[in-house]
């Protein structure tokens, strides 16, 4: 049973980092157009639609 | 006379009121005007603007919308939000400008139109966020916990050292997540409680702080049970119900604001030297000069300087017809100038008495409305009390029979525990969001959770005439009595005029010439010389025909010195009025209809509609009277309503709704919107609330049949943690799957 002493640690780490990943999504507004983010998949295109080159 | 061409091409029939037209042709000579005044600059010099698009309907739109837009010169970025509909475009030099971004979305068959970036309901949006990653904690939480808890259960040859190290390990996932995702509810019970009442929170909090503290005390003390799991389960089932209710407002508030921005325009403002700029309506101050061209919507509430026209009224008064303005006469926000152009200064709220009232009525009623208690919380202050009389029951209970400290207070909490309003908390938001969202596909926008409570108990129905159950338009009626040349004759004077009736006649006359040197009299009629004859169309005074007693309204055409032809008009009811009140009789609802129109229009309207209680020329006043009147007999109103004249009544009805096509106060006291042209969406509101009701109330009596076995079991010790985390869930999911029924 030793072994759980730093395999649930490890665990709970792993789901923590999932849940940073997810606060990331938030922050970055990735919940704020489902609809759009949906159907944009559909229609990729060479052209990235936002243009980073004078970002 | 231009062809009136909607530009939604997936659009059915869109609205064709007077003031829809006129707001069209505002529109589209919108990209000829300035924009500027929307035009932001951005850090890196770069020019950014904020659009309103309607008319696109799936991603296809979005994809070209975006792709035609960033091909113009300059664009460096093009992105729509296709669940908020907005456009944001930012570009660079000085080929592009706003104008032609508009100009070309047109082109393209969309409707486009700034979007004052300061009405974002930032602090909605913020809480939303708030609550998903409060649900993401909790959801953490309970998911990790419930793996040692399960651990803990199964774990026959667990030994005692293994059993602690898993209380311990949930014991710190659990009390930061508590901490965290509980904030939402002990704000509002800490606040309900300094109110000195209560709400749901406060149960749920006491519950969930109790459940955390007996659960360290027995993790020190190396115990066997523990309630962690317990209590973030329970913050995460409520927080899902949570963030459902705060999207649903968040998504209402968007479309009730998106149609206010579609209708937001720009005015012409004359400047301190006398030139003519664009500005946006919102930013007009009290006192500025602004010059109203013929066929404009008002912009802002204004007083005439200068000039005499026609307006249609129609959205301050109720009145079809159009009255005759001229200097000093006030003109509201939302009335369209018809005739000529006007000067006029724009006015303060509080230099208006007519407007202070009006604001001052919807003020009052919606402080009674906010007295309104959600059926969750009604549900709660009953609820609470007999709980922790419970609680405390329980624990006097068993130290009375001599048991230990430890034990009396660890079957008192496991009874707030069990009884916690965890379903309550899920059942009420889970129907209305499925509720609402069935009516958001048919068109009809609920404001809120308790909007749909109120609408369920609705037993009587109040109209009011024009632009509700009438679209303010004239018809042209018998037209069979009159000869194809009179007919025509009238057509090509009215081919030339905004004047509802001239444009019945056009209407009723179909595409053809028109006279030349059009002379339009204000509030007498029209006149020119056709084939040198001399022809009037017009009042019967204007004509000279002796005044006759009529029902209708009427106007007279003479040719020369021929014997004058009389036309008759009528208003037009809406699209699906007749069915909707017929189906609203047939319901078993009481129906009246009040307006501000003359009598004689009144009657028309209700005769044809088969209303029988009616009544005419009424007041802002005089119609909340009448509301108040039914409250008073133990009605429960439904206002429906659409000019400035309602809004109070609306504010103060115990339900209200209103078109899409509105005034601004109106929309904002009504608790529904119903989009399109149609009313028939009122028929759906009505029995889709009545339905969720239903719901509602199946949903509380199973939390209180859930709450009649276990409370029971908590009282004499039965329930351990794993029979607390069992009975919640398992009720939380009972509730929610019976509000999902209400979506078949």
């Amino acid at each position: 049973m030793t072994s759980l002493l730093w395999l649930i640690p490890i665990a709970v780490s792993l789901g923590l980092v999932g849940l940073i990943a997810f606060f990331w999504s938030v922050r970055s507004g990735q919940y704020e157009d489902p609809q759009g983010n949906a159907a944009r998949i559909l229609y990729s295109e060479d052209k990235p639609i936002v243009d980073d080159e004078d970002e | 006379m231009a062809e009136i061409v909607f530009d939604d091409p997936g659009c059915p029939s869109g609205q064709s009121t007077p003031q829809d037209i006129a707001r069209q042709e505002t529109g589209n000579r919108l990209h000829r005007e300035d924009l500027t005044p929307y035009v932001q600059t951005r850090a890196n010099g770069d020019s950014s603007i904020d659009l309103m698009i309607s008319g696109a309907h799936c991603a296809g739109c979005m994809a070209k919308i975006e792709r035609e837009t960033s091909a113009l010169p300059g664009v460096k970025v093009a992105r729509m939000n296709l669940s908020t509909m907005r456009l944001n475009v930012q570009w660079k030099g000085k080929n592009t400008t706003a104008s032609s971004i508009v100009a070309r979305l047109e082109e393209l068959g969309y409707g486009a139109k700034p979007f004052n970036m300061e009405l974002e309901p930032l602090e909605n949006k913020n809480e939303l966020n708030g609550l998903l990653k409060a649900m993401a904690v909790a959801g953490f939480a309970t998911v990790n916990i419930m793996l040692f808890s399960v651990a803990v259960w199964a774990g026959v040859d667990m030994g005692p050292n293994t059993h602690t190290y898993m209380h311990w390990a949930s014991a710190v996932i659990a009390l930061p997540a508590v901490a965290y995702a509980g904030r939402p509810f002990f704000r509002s019970a800490w606040s309900a409680l300094k109110n000195k009442t209560t709400n749901m929170d406060v149960p749920i909090s006491l519950a969930v702080l109790l459940a955390c503290t007996l659960s360290i005390y027995e993790t020190v003390h190396g115990n066997p049970d523990t309630y962690f799991d317990a209590a973030v389960m329970l913050l995460f089932l409520l927080l899902i119900g949570r963030y459902l209710d705060a999207r649903l407002r968040l998504k209402t508030g968007e479309s009730a604001q998106r149609l206010a921005a579609m209708q937001a325009s720009t005015a012409a403002l004359i400047s301190g030297n006398g030139d003519i700029v664009s500005v946006q309506a919102s930013m007009i101050k009290p006192g500025d000069t602004l010059l109203i061209a013929a066929g404009e919507r008002v912009p802002v509430d204004v007083e005439i300087i200068s000039g005499t026209s026609e307006i249609d009224a129609s959205i301050a008064t109720g009145e079809a017809l159009p009255v005759s303005s001229g200097p000093g006469d006030k003109l509201y926000s939302g009335m369209i100038n018809l005739s000529a152009p006007l000067t006029a200064k724009a006015l303060s709220i509080s230099s208006d008495s007519f407007l202070s009232e009006i604001s001052e009525l919807v003020e009052a009623g919606e402080q009674k409305k906010g007295k309104f208690v959600r059926i969750a919380d009604r549900a709660a202050r009953a609820y609470v009390p007999v709980v922790h009389t419970l609680a405390a029951l329980t624990f006097i209970g068993w130290l009375l029979v001599g048991a230990e400290l430890r034990t009396a207070s660890l079957n008192a909490i496991a009874v707030l525990i069990i009884t916690c309003p965890c379903a309550l908390g899920l059942a009420v938001p889970a129907v209305q969001i499925v509720a609402s969202g069935r009516l958001f596909k048919k068109g009809v926008l609920i404001k809120s959770g308790d909007a749909l409570e109120r609408l369920a108990k609705v037993d009587t129905v109040v109209f009011d005439k024009t632009g509700t159950l009438t679209l303010g338009r004239m018809q042209l009626i018998g037209s069979a009595d009159i000869s194809p040349q009179d007919l025509e004759s009238a057509a090509m004077l009215a081919r030339g005029s905004r004047h509802p009736i001239a444009r019945a006649v056009a209407n009723a006359a179909g595409n053809g010439p028109m006279a030349d040197n059009i002379k339009e009299i204000a509030a007498k009629g029209l006149s020119a010389t056709i084939e040198c004859k001399t022809v009037k169309f017009g009042s019967a005074d204007f004509v000279g025909v002796k005044t006759t007693k009529s029902s209708h309204t009427e106007s007279w055409l003479r040719v020369g010195k021929a014997k004058p032809v009389r036309f008759a008009f009528k208003d037009t009811p809406r699209q699906g009025a007749k069915d909707t009140v017929h189906d609203l009789l047939e319901g078993g609802y009481d129906v009246e209809l009040l307006t501000g129109d003359k009598r004689a229009m009144a009657s028309e309207t209700a005769q044809a509609l088969g209303i029988e209680k009616w009544q005419a020329e009424v007041s802002p006043k005089d119609k909340l009277a009448r509301l108040e009147t039914l409250e008073s007999e133990g009605r429960f109103t439904l206002m429906i309503g659409d000019g400035i004249n309602d809004a109070p009544a609306l504010a103060s009805a115990y339900a209200s709704a209103s078109p899409a096509g509105a005034a601004d106060v109106s929309r904002a006291a009504a608790d529904i919107i119903l989009q399109g042209d149609k009313l028939s969406g009122l028929t759906t509101a009505v029995s889709v609330a009545k339905q969720a009701q239903r719901r509602v109330v199946e949903n509380l009596s199973l939390a209180v049949i859930y709450n009649m076995i276990a409370v029971p079991l908590a009282i004499f010790g039965f329930v351990n943690p794993l029979f607390a985390a069992l009975a919640m869930s398992g009720s939380s999911i009972i509730v929610t799957l019976n509000a999902l029924r209400l979506n078949r």
